[in-house]
């Protein structure tokens, strides 16, 4: 990583900032150099606007989507962005003001749809309120005639003409002018329709309201059988500018691509807009610093030198400056890179620990998930992904690479320890073969020898762990920090490596194991002052940063007291066993459940197709749920008690100034 | 009688490990379905967290099944002894204990770790650590149980 200062007119700046960002290899950093000469542009209000305009482009899109959805094979999340070619993408952005006067009218068609779609619910319940006046022949308004009074409304309770008319009959004896008419009923109110002389009318509307009446609330000036036909014109009419508007939105599907396009070109420029605030310019020149990977700066002060006279120092970073991270793998590991990137990027002064943790991932990976079957149908999945789909987006070709060699790992694995898709050799040979053939472990089963398969599991952990503790003193080396080196490493491998080799030669180790190597005694001797000189360096030197002796002591004895911490590390590895058991018993499980339910026809053609039934679906399950333990628990190892030998991490990523869009990738010819 | 002993074994794993999971993995989908209302872009993610406290129902199975083919109910009958069969049920112990409490506990760094992703998607590595952290336990009582089953019909008694 080397830092370069640029300086040039600023008449190019429009290319130069088009330029690097096509190129996408210079990371713009923020030199706060503002004074009389040199101010920053504030571009916050460009920004939104054309923030604003890529939103309305995807809103559009999407909206298209909705009324004629994209078709999309299921493995479309492997297909990456499209590439459009640079003659394409000039197209496009002439007729810019075409497509987003396209995006405005999409958005506003899928508001006038939702406006409508709104009303139609609206004008329904208005219908639904009128619809109990059905048979009313005048206007829910209407007064009454010259000497009469109406009264239109509902009353509580589902009441009869004859009832009604006994109520009031009851409350106003004395008067009989008037007339009732029931119009409809329903079990919690009756509309009634009462015509009254004008001079009964007061009297008769307190009885009433004794018996709850109350006006109807929507009182169209038409009858309501008239006044729910023009409703239902109005329905129709917004239902017909529904289906209009949505034919219109369709008609536009043309110009998906151009919309998806155009959000892109202005996410562009809106990157383009917020790496031109980070430059101090003046009036004709402007200053841009950043950081660029060693690799392109040659060519990149070239081609800025010759193309735009500018003036451009390539210079190396000072030593305390918080410069970028960028990794650099080969194809084996680059595969890894992206599980280092989920816990942290290297520090400036770290060594990157991918390719040793990419080669201790497969093995590890491959022994927890341990099934050659699975492990095939990794590879051949991921090798297709991988042959299939060349646009696949960087990071997700990292990952699909990863598991591709994770496949073949365990596939190694599996056939050492004799696991294919579980038992299924033996499962299938017995149940429709009647004969005992199996697939032999080439090396044991873990099943039946669970406790070498600990011993090996440990054994697993001890290189891995003793392997982190070795980058540590690496480090230290590399820095030429030997005492730090003699004191946090090599006396932990005498502690930790002579109390593994003494237990190793204890009779309490052999009777667990049941392994015996045989050691002379003198080994065990010898293993033992290792550890007893590794105990006292480690006692005298934890506390090496404190003046005090006392406290230095302290000090000292905490530090052997992390000794626990190994015991716990190492144990932890014993997944290793279990996961990996767990992968072969489960898949055996399912062979068992296949084989009992082809044993209800012997083993004829019905059996077949259910055993095949149940084979596929069990072991697609199995597979699934196992390969995600294996991942977590691989990267469990890798996080907590390898990194923890030695890696800090907290780099910055080099993000570079590029080209930052969803749909499509501009093709350069350049 | 030895072997209803067993047989109780058996079901003590499956029934607590499966229990646990099934506990566990329901309070995570709940978190991860509220999650993906807000954004279904982010399914993938929350689904594998999800899927977290889900394994021990699983190693639960694993033992069940240890035992089940150890005591041959799957046919060619063993004699199991009464002793034999308290030993198997005592192997089982750990898995059920432990997968009943550590899936439920499990689950709770699950859903943490899913509100984590909502709001930070590139966390995900360091959000599917934690619940893993508590796996561990899983693990280790799965070792003991794996490690007590398989030595069991050596020993006469």
């Amino acid at each position: 990583m080397q830092k370069i200062n640029l300086y040039a007119l600023r008449k190019n700046r429009k290319a130069i900032m088009e330029e690097l960002q096509r190129l996408g290899v210079v990371q713009i950093e923020d030199m706060k150099l503002a004074d009389s000469i040199f101010t920053k542009q504030n571009t916050a209000q460009s920004r939104r606007v054309f923030e604003k305009s890529s939103d309305t482009a995807t809103q559009a899109a999407d909206i298209l989507n909705e009324y004629i959805p994209e078709k999309k094979s299921p493995l479309s999340m492997f297909e990456g962005r499209k590439t459009i070619s640079v003659e394409d993408y000039y197209t496009f952005v002439d007729n810019n003001d075409e497509i987003m006067r396209v995006a405005y009218d999409i958005n506003s068609l899928q508001k006038e749809i939702s406006d409508k779609k709104a009303d139609i619910i609206r004008l329904e319940t208005q219908k639904e309120s009128l619809s109990v006046w059905g048979n009313l022949d005048v206007s829910l308004r209407f007064p009454g005639t010259k000497k009469t009074k109406a009264f239109i409304g509902t009353v509580a309770g589902s009441m009869t003409e004859d009832e009604i008319r006994a109520t009031l009959a009851q409350k106003l004896p004395e008067i009989d002018d008037y007339v009732v008419e029931v119009i409809s009923t329903l079990p919690e109110q009756t509309c009634v329709f009462i015509l009254a002389h004008n001079s009964v009318a007061e009297k008769l509307e307190k009885a009433l309201r004794g018996l709850g009446f109350a006006r109807p609330p929507l009182q169209p000036k038409q009858p309501p059988q008239e006044r729910i036909a023009i409703l239902d014109d109005r329905i129709n009419q917004a239902k017909n500018d529904i289906e209009n508007a949505e034919k219109q939105i369709k008609s536009y599907v043309g110009m998906r691509n151009a919309l998806k396009f155009i959000a892109d070109y202005y996410r562009m420029r809106r990157d383009k807009y917020e790496a031109i605030e980070l430059l101090s310019q003046s009036k004709r020149t402007f200053i841009l610093t950043g950081y660029v990977s060693s690799e392109n700066s040659q060519a990149l002060e070239k081609l800025l030198t010759e193309k735009y006279d500018a003036v451009v120092e390539i210079e190396e970073p000072d030593e305390n400056e918080d410069v970028p991270v960028k990794l650099k793998n080969n194809g084996f590991s680059r595969a890894c890179e992206g599980v280092l990137e989920t816990y942290s990027m290297p520090s400036r002064h770290e060594i990157d620990p991918t390719p040793i943790m990419a080669f201790f991932y497969y093995i590890l990976f491959g022994l927890m998930f341990s099934d050659a079957g699975y492990g095939i149908i990794m590879i051949i999945a991921c090798g297709f992904a991988l042959l299939k789909f060349k646009n696949m987006e960087e990071s997700l070709r990292k990952n699909v690479k990863m598991f591709f060699f994770c496949g073949f790992t365990t596939t190694f694995w599996g056939l050492l320890f004799g696991s294919f898709f579980g038992d299924s050799v033996q499962s299938i040979a017995t149940t429709f073969f009647h004969s005992d053939v199996s697939l032999p472990p080439l090396w044991f089963e873990p099943l039946t020898n669970p406790m070498p398969m600990l011993m090996f599991s440990f054994a697993v952990g001890i290189v891995h762990l003793f392997m982190g503790l070795g980058i540590a003193g690496y480090q230290d080396i590399k820095q030429k920090r030997y005492y730090d080196a003699l004191c946090d490493v090599v006396f932990w491998y005498l502690l930790v490596g002579g109390l593994i080799v003494f237990f190793v030669t204890t009779d309490m180790f052999i009777g667990m194991s049941g392994l015996n190597f045989n050691l002379p005694s003198v080994v065990g001797t010898v293993a033992i002052i290792c550890a007893a000189v590794g105990a006292v360096g480690i006692l005298l030197t934890s506390g090496r940063d404190s003046k005090n002796p006392f406290k230095r002591l302290l000090k000292g004895l905490y530090g052997l007291y992390n000794v626990t911490g190994y015991l716990s590390d190492i144990l932890s590895y014993s997944r290793l066993l279990a996961l990996g058991l767990a992968t072969g018993v489960i898949g055996t499980v399912f062979n068992k459940m296949a084989s009992m339910l082809a044993g209800i026809d012997g083993g004829g053609i019905i059996g077949a197709i259910l055993y095949i039934l149940v084979f596929v679906v069990g072991h697609a399950l199995n597979l699934g749920i196992n390969a995600l333990g294996a991942y977590v628990h691989t990267n469990r190892l890798q996080f907590v008690e390898f990194f923890g030998k030695f890696y800090d991490g907290g780099g910055r990523k080099f993000t570079p100034y590029k080209i930052n869009t969803k749909n499509y990738k501009i093709k350069e010819d350049i | 009688m030895g072997i209803v002993f067993a047989l109780l074994g058996a079901a003590v794993a499956a029934l607590m490990a499966g229990i646990g999971s099934a506990i566990g993995v329901g309070r995570a989908g709940e978190a991860a379905a509220g999650v993906v209302t807000e954004d279904p872009g982010k399914f993938g993610k929350v689904l594998i967290l999800q899927l977290l406290p889900g394994t021990q129902g699983i190693y639960g199975l694993l033992i069940a099944f240890m035992i089940l083919s150890n005591i041959g109910i799957f046919g060619n009958p063993v004699e199991v002894s009464v002793m034999q069969g308290l030993m198997y049920l005592a192997a089982a112990l750990p898995m059920g204990f432990v997968g009943l409490y550590s899936a439920i506990r499990q689950s709770r760094a699950a859903v943490s770790g899913i509100a984590l992703v909502a709001k930070r998607p590139d966390q995900m590595g360091k959000a599917i650590i934690f619940p893993a952290m508590v796996e561990t336990y899983a693990i280790l009582a799965l070792l003991v149980s794996i490690l007590a089953i398989t030595g069991i019909p050596g020993i006469a008694v």
